[in-house]
């Protein structure tokens, strides 16, 4: 599995928001992005997610059992600002929702054996990894409305276990999250980094992880 | 296309400034020329019609309105067109600028056509089926220019409204069958759609070349207007971001 | 495909849920029908003339009141986002929400135009293609609000602008459905052509409407 992005150029309307970047992320490799508000973090990830046209430049991800036709986005799960759940739903019907709505993935494919076990197991056992990850097995039958704002952000990244996906983009994941939430993240990391997965993350916080790569994303130089 | 990089951008409409700085005054003498021999021809040189009598020169401003309706909006729909498959960076100055035009020729369109129909019909509004499909054009008009202005995002307003004006050249055919089929079913023909008559189609041949090339000088001349509107905005921005720099600079020299 | 059926059932479980929608929608129905008769006078023969028309426009409206919703909720709790990262496009994604639109709330207000008909005195032989035209217009109605509904998102001014770039759009259907209605009137039978023409109409609205939704969503989730 190895993401590399070759001389990529994203602008946002008339302004050029990322100028020639390029980098690689091999599995089981975790990148924080690093810099000021506003230099394109957001950006990079939206980029990455394929939102966002990019003027030049290449986005690839490849890898064992990965169709190089497919964009991008579609082997990734994204958390951005927003959580992605309904407030008249329980804490179970929007897992299981975005569950079933991705439910055909297969993704890692062959790489490794846990992954293959992941893949085949059903629903019910991925839900259930996803709620004890993110300790929300007590609230499965609450409405996500009912959740204080850490508990909706903890449901927002439970979405991440219940279908595989090899690329994770967390844009400010943290954000309303206590620090033993902020633990429990980590370790989702950590475990899918073990499984050969890669994440990218813009994140103030740092999540206690090992084998992680830094990347300063620096002001766009101004020409007077 | 995706590769085309700022400076290429930037070329092409500066050689559209240079050209159509050099075709515009030419093109609107001969506008204007036309345009006087047209009304000459309409007002002095047809005779009154014996039916209609002098309100048939309402027709000569009617149907070269109606006419340019139609042509605007298709304009419009090809310029959408390639703005989103060929992102050609003048299309959507083209549509952003034909837009209002084509608003404003429908509206005389209408206006001309509700003031031909009171000595005819003795009243102002008949709901024709030209003139109903006529309105509804408007309508669309409306919602493209209403559309536009309901973004700050230049760029994606400009995308928006080129979905809506293509959405609206499809269902356009649809709308001018169902007007039609309805009208047939209320109405008896008007007469506004009544054969023409020899003498009256050479100057409505007049008339309805200068409206295209009058319309052509000033979506020519709406065209640049909103390309140096969009280099000041550009030169704007640049300021701010030089100021932003400046002040950053001297902050972190100061501390 | 189960992507699909997992978006269809969960809009329609929301809808149920949430209710209000349909509620509102059905609530404005009944008023608008209701105030017409004022404005115009208790005249049982007008209203009875009028009627087709009465019940199409004032359902339309009703309908296209309800769309705006269509995609904001989506939006706004970034649901609309993580949709767009699935395998399935953002056309059939825009297919399964006009189409639970139009099963909570096209449906409902369809089976409530028979009823406000007894207070417009609609001849009771029409009851029958006036269900059936609504029935086979109100997809037009779904499917082609879902462009406004789209192009409108994140607009400054949402509602009244979907309005005005969507009735327009909505002509034909309206023409071909009460047309039918009054073919049905007029005794002579001949309605079979409207429908035909009706049913056309809505089908290439299924077609045209999720492909410029789904251009207008990628645009503005940039």
């Amino acid at each position: 599995m190895l993401l590399t992005v070759k001389s990529l150029v994203v602008d946002r309307g008339d302004r050029r928001i990322i100028d020639d970047l390029s980098f690689s992320l091999r599995a089981g490799e975790t990148l924080t992005l690093l810099g000021p508000n506003g230099v394109g973090k957001t950006t990079l990830i939206r980029a990455l997610a394929g939102f966002l046209a990019h003027q030049s430049g290449e986005i690839l991800l490849e890898g064992p059992g990965l169709d190089e036709e497919k964009p991008v986005g579609e082997s990734c799960h994204y958390v951005g600002h927003a959580n992605g759940m309904k407030s008249s739903l329980t804490v179970i019907e929007n897992l299981s929702f975005w569950s079933h709505y991705f439910g055909s993935e297969r993704r890692l494919g062959k790489e490794t054996n846990t992954c293959d076990d992941e893949n085949t197991q059903p629903f019910e056992q991925s839900l259930r990894v996803a709620l004890e990850q993110f300790d929300l097995f007590e609230l499965a039958d609450i409405p996500a409305g009912y959740l204080s704002a850490g508990q909706k952000r903890r449901l927002g990244l439970a979405r991440l276990l219940v279908s595989k996906r090899p690329l994770w983009l967390l844009d400010e994941p943290t954000v309303s999250l206590d620090q033993a939430s902020v633990m429990l993240l980590g370790e989702a990391v950590k475990a899918h980094v073990a499984g050969g997965g890669l994440v990218v993350a813009a994140t103030h916080i740092p999540l206690g992880l090992e084998n992680t790569r830094e990347l300063l994303l620096a002001s766009r130089s101004v020409v007077a | 296309m995706n590769t085309q990089s700022i400076t290429q951008k930037l070329a092409n409409p500066t050689r559209f400034m240079s050209l159509s700085g050099a075709i515009l005054p030419w093109l609107s003498v001969l506008a204007a020329l036309v345009l006087t021999y047209g009304l000459y021809l309409s007002f002095f040189e047809s005779p009154p019609d014996y039916q209609q009598g002098e309100t048939v020169r309402i027709m000569f401003i009617h149907v070269p309105s109606a006419w340019l309706a139609t042509m605007v909006y298709a304009l419009i729909a090809i310029s959408s067109f390639g703005l989103l498959v060929f992102r050609h960076p003048l299309a959507d100055v083209s549509a952003k600028a034909a837009a209002p035009l084509g608003a404003a020729f429908t509206f005389l369109a209408l206006v001309t056509g509700s003031m031909w129909g009171k000595p005819m019909w003795g009243t102002y509004w008949v709901w024709d089926a030209r003139l109903t499909s006529v309105l509804i054009l408007f309508f669309l008009y409306l919602g493209l220019i209403a559309l536009r202005s309901s973004f700050e995002d230049e760029t994606l307003a400009a995308k928006l409204t080129a979905i809506l004006a293509l959405v609206g050249v499809a269902i356009l055919p649809v709308i001018k069958f169902s007007v039609e089929w309805w009208n047939t079913l209320h109405q008896p023909s008007t007469g506004l759609t009544s054969s023409v008559h020899l003498d009256i189609r050479i100057p409505l041949l007049v008339m309805a070349l200068a409206f295209t090339l009058m319309f052509f000088a000033m979506h020519l001349k709406a065209m640049r207007n909103e390309i140096m509107r969009r280099r000041i905005k550009a030169m704007q921005r640049a300021r701010v971001d030089r100021v932003g720099a400046s002040s950053v600079a001297s902050a972190e020299s100061s501390s | 495909m189960s992507a699909f059926w997992t978006l269809l059932k969960r809009d329609l479980l929301l809808a149920m849920r949430e209710g209000s929608a349909v509620g509102t929608a059905l609530g404005f129905y009944l008023i608008v029908v209701a105030l017409l008769p004022l404005g115009l006078g208790p005249d049982l023969n007008l209203l009875s003339r009028i009627a087709p028309g009465i019940l199409w426009i004032a359902l339309l409206l009703a309908a296209l009141l309800s769309l705006g919703r269509l995609f904001e909720a989506d939006d706004e709790d970034g649901s609309l986002e993580v949709m767009a990262l699935g395998e399935m496009p953002l056309e059939i994604v825009a297919v399964a929400k006009a189409l639970a639109h139009w099963l909570s709330t096209g449906i409902p207000l369809v089976l409530a135009a028979p009823v406000l008909a007894i207070l417009l005195n609609l001849d009771i032989n029409a009851y029958g293609v006036l269900v059936l035209s609504l029935l086979i217009g109100t997809p037009a109605i779904s499917f082609l609000g879902l462009i406004g509904a789209a192009l409108t998102l994140r607009a400054k001014k949402g509602g009244l602008l979907l309005a005005l770039l969507v009735l327009p759009l909505y002509v034909p259907t309206l023409i071909f459905g009460i047309s039918a209605i009054n073919a049905a009137l007029s005794g002579f039978g001949g309605f079979y052509a409207s429908l035909m023409i009706l049913g056309a109409i809505s089908m290439g609205a299924v077609v045209l409407g999720p492909i410029a939704s789904a251009a207008a969503l990628r645009f503005q989730m940039q």
